[in-house]
């Protein structure tokens, strides 16, 4: 695992207003009867690699559903670079800068690999139905210009020259996580939201992803919003992690504080074992 | 020399037909279309077919295959009311055309006319999908078939409506021969079309909408607004079909126009193949030419036997839908991935590995 250079040890001091990107606010999130989540709050600062972390069912990917609108909070708000996003349409806050991976591979799988990269890039493109089936003059112009974008920033960066016209129904797992991340990156973030991005990978893989996330994270200066489950990953790339149980926030700081934290070892070991662990046993 | 294919520009790479040989070929099919009337008569008695009539038959279907290829094959989303928006769109030239208006302005006013209505009733799909969506615009079809039929004072009814010839700029289309450019020009123009909207932002958030409609949303389409395009789109060019064969047969009525045609239209592109330009021109050419091809043996026979016509003639139908399900059966895909498989194998003949 690449080491954090010195620029990514930074920022720990207390959050400024400019500093910070996304803010969540006391968020309810009911099913019937089940309570999702049940008032979470915590603040992404700009630029950190934000993880959050929690056994199954803890609400991780709930919240991400909020931030992109997929679910409608039944209480709290999400403001993101000062704006209350809650009331803003789905298909809107691509448009304001939030991009995200899926947990369950979501890419159009009859497309190749390169439409679906182009397609991330929908909300920064202007031809329309008349422009773009006439394909002169400015449609033409736009394709080429986000082609050659596409080509020399993303997938040079993500390394997957070889697969730009393949398929993406027919690639393994692995590459199409990439390719997902390579779609998000197309919509030109400034917040990424990647719900576990190292799911079912082998060790290299994961850490080319690592990679990957750490390169876009300080070149791009992109915020990221991790969900992983490989606690190797999230201790060493990360800047700050939250960590979610059952719905509610039982801790929040740096890796090193958060896997000292008793509730941590508690939600994820159980009591029992965490007070043998306290004991050295 | 290289082996393969090297661009050095995306320009290059994102042409439609990259190499100089298959622009040469383009070109020579282009000179072929052009210059087949002329030969029409001669082929037309060697086969005993009317070629030119089947050609501009195919070539009118060619533009509403590609409209139903567009909501279908692109947005995935199934209709089953293509036929009676077709028939908007006839309905709409022959009551303009005989209120006078020109051609130029009428055939526009059929596609508008029928991209309208294809959005109403496109408007359930926000909602619906599949085989849901496929009865709703199932409903749509009779709803209109009904009022084509019993709105006597505006379509004539049963007994039909008759329609002058198109004219342009003083040039009268009326004849096979000279209505086949103007169907040549249209299905060009509507293949070009869907080939670039295919290629650009629009043509990929349809594909967006068809393959994952939730991941479509997050990266910024707007659902509504592109399920309901896909509809005006698509009817729109199934409208001006609709005109051009108004202005084509000059008498409509509205047995034409039923739940057969649509059906008819979604069989083209599902031989064809859907989601692919080509697909629905071959699967138009397909569905238009088998039947006169086994009217061929069907008529010899009859020669022979006369008393039994009814059968063979029947035979034919049965052929007919033999064939389509072989087809759906050993190559689901449609003729156009038959077409690439056959390039892809002789590509590398005759050293495929």
């Amino acid at each position: 695992m690449p080491a954090k250079g010195p620029a990514g040890i930074k920022k720990n001091s207390q959050a400024t207003q400019e500093q910070v990107q996304l803010m969540v606010e006391d968020i309810h999130l009911r099913f019937g009867g089940l309570n999702a989540l049940s008032g979470v709050n915590f603040v992404v600062k700009k630029g950190d690699i934000q993880a959050i972390i929690g056994p199954n069912g803890a609400g991780k990917t709930c919240i991400l559903n909020c931030i992109c609108r997929f679910y409608h909070p039944h209480q709290g708000r999400i403001v993101f670079e000062g704006k209350d996003i809650s009331k803003v349409p789905t298909h809107r806050v691509a448009a304001l800068g939030i991009a995200r991976s899926f947990q369950n591979i979501e890419l159009f799988r009859g497309m190749t690999v390169l439409g679906n990269i182009k397609l991330g890039h929908h909300t920064h493109m202007h031809s329309g139905f008349i422009s773009g089936g006439i394909y002169l003059g400015k449609a033409k112009r736009e394709e080429m210009r986000v082609r050659k974008e596409i080509e020399e920033r993303i997938i040079d960066l993500l390394e997957i020259e070889a697969i730009r016209k393949q398929i993406v129904g027919t690639l393994p797992y692995g590459l199409q996580k990439r390719v997902e991340l390579a779609r998000a990156l197309a919509m030109q973030p400034k917040i990424l939201l990647l719900d576990e991005p190292m799911a079912g990978m082998n060790l290299e893989e994961t850490e080319d992803m690592a990679r990957f996330i750490l390169d876009i994270n300080e070149e791009w200066g992109v915020t990221v919003v991790l969900i992983e489950h490989d606690m190797g990953v999230v201790m060493d790339i990360s800047d700050n992690v939250v960590v979610l149980d059952f719905g509610t926030k039982i801790a929040q700081g740096t890796p090193r504080e958060v896997s000292k934290n008793p509730h941590v070892i508690e939600a994820y070991l159980g009591a029992e074992d965490a007070a043998r662990s306290k004991l050295g046993l | 020399m290289p082996c393969g294919l090297f661009f050095e520009k995306y320009a290059k790479d994102e042409a439609i037909f990259p190499t100089l040989w298959l622009k040469l070929w383009m070109v020579a099919l282009g000179v072929a279309l052009l210059i087949f009337p002329w030969f029409a008569q001669i082929l037309s008695d060697l086969m005993g077919i009317n070629l030119l009539n089947l050609f501009n038959l195919i070539l009118i279907y060619i533009v509403g295959a590609h409209g139903l290829n567009l909501l279908t094959g692109y947005t995935g989303q199934i209709s089953l009311g293509h036929g009676a928006f077709m028939g908007v769109g006839a309905y709409t030239v022959g009551i303009l055309a005989n209120l006078g208006w020109p051609f130029w302005l009428a055939l526009p006013a059929a596609g508008l006319m029928a991209a309208a209505v294809g959005m109403i009733f496109g408007i359930p799909s926000l909602r619906l999908r599949g085989l849901y969506l496929a009865i709703a615009t199932m409903a749509a079809q009779f709803i209109l078939d009904y009022a084509m039929r019993n709105w006597t004072a505006l379509t004539g009814g049963s007994s039909g409506l008759t329609v002058p010839q198109a004219e342009l700029a003083g040039f009268s289309f009326d004849s096979d021969f000279r209505f086949y450019f103007l169907a040549l020009a249209f299905a060009a123009g509507a293949t070009m079309y869907l080939k670039n909207l295919s290629r650009t932002r629009t043509g990929r958030a349809f594909v967006a909408v068809r393959d994952r409609y939730l991941s479509a949303e997050v990266i910024g389409v707007n659902l509504f607004k592109y399920r309901i395009m896909s509809f005006g789109i698509s009817s729109f060019m199934v409208g001006i079909a609709g005109g051009l064969w108004a202005y084509y047969i000059t008498i409509i009525s509205d047995e034409h126009f039923t739940m057969w045609l649509s059906v008819q239209y979604l069989a083209m592109i599902i031989v064809g193949g859907m989601g692919s330009v080509l697909g629905s021109i071959f699967g138009v050419v397909f569905m238009v030419t088998l039947p006169e091809i086994l009217l061929i043996p069907a008529e010899a026979m009859t020669n022979v036997f006369p008393h039994i016509f009814g059968i063979f003639a029947s035979l034919r139908e049965l052929l007919f839908g033999l064939i389509v399900i072989a087809f759906l059966i050993f190559e689901p895909d449609g003729l156009a991935a038959r077409w690439h498989t056959v390039r892809a194998y002789w590509k590398l003949w005759p050293f495929s590995y």
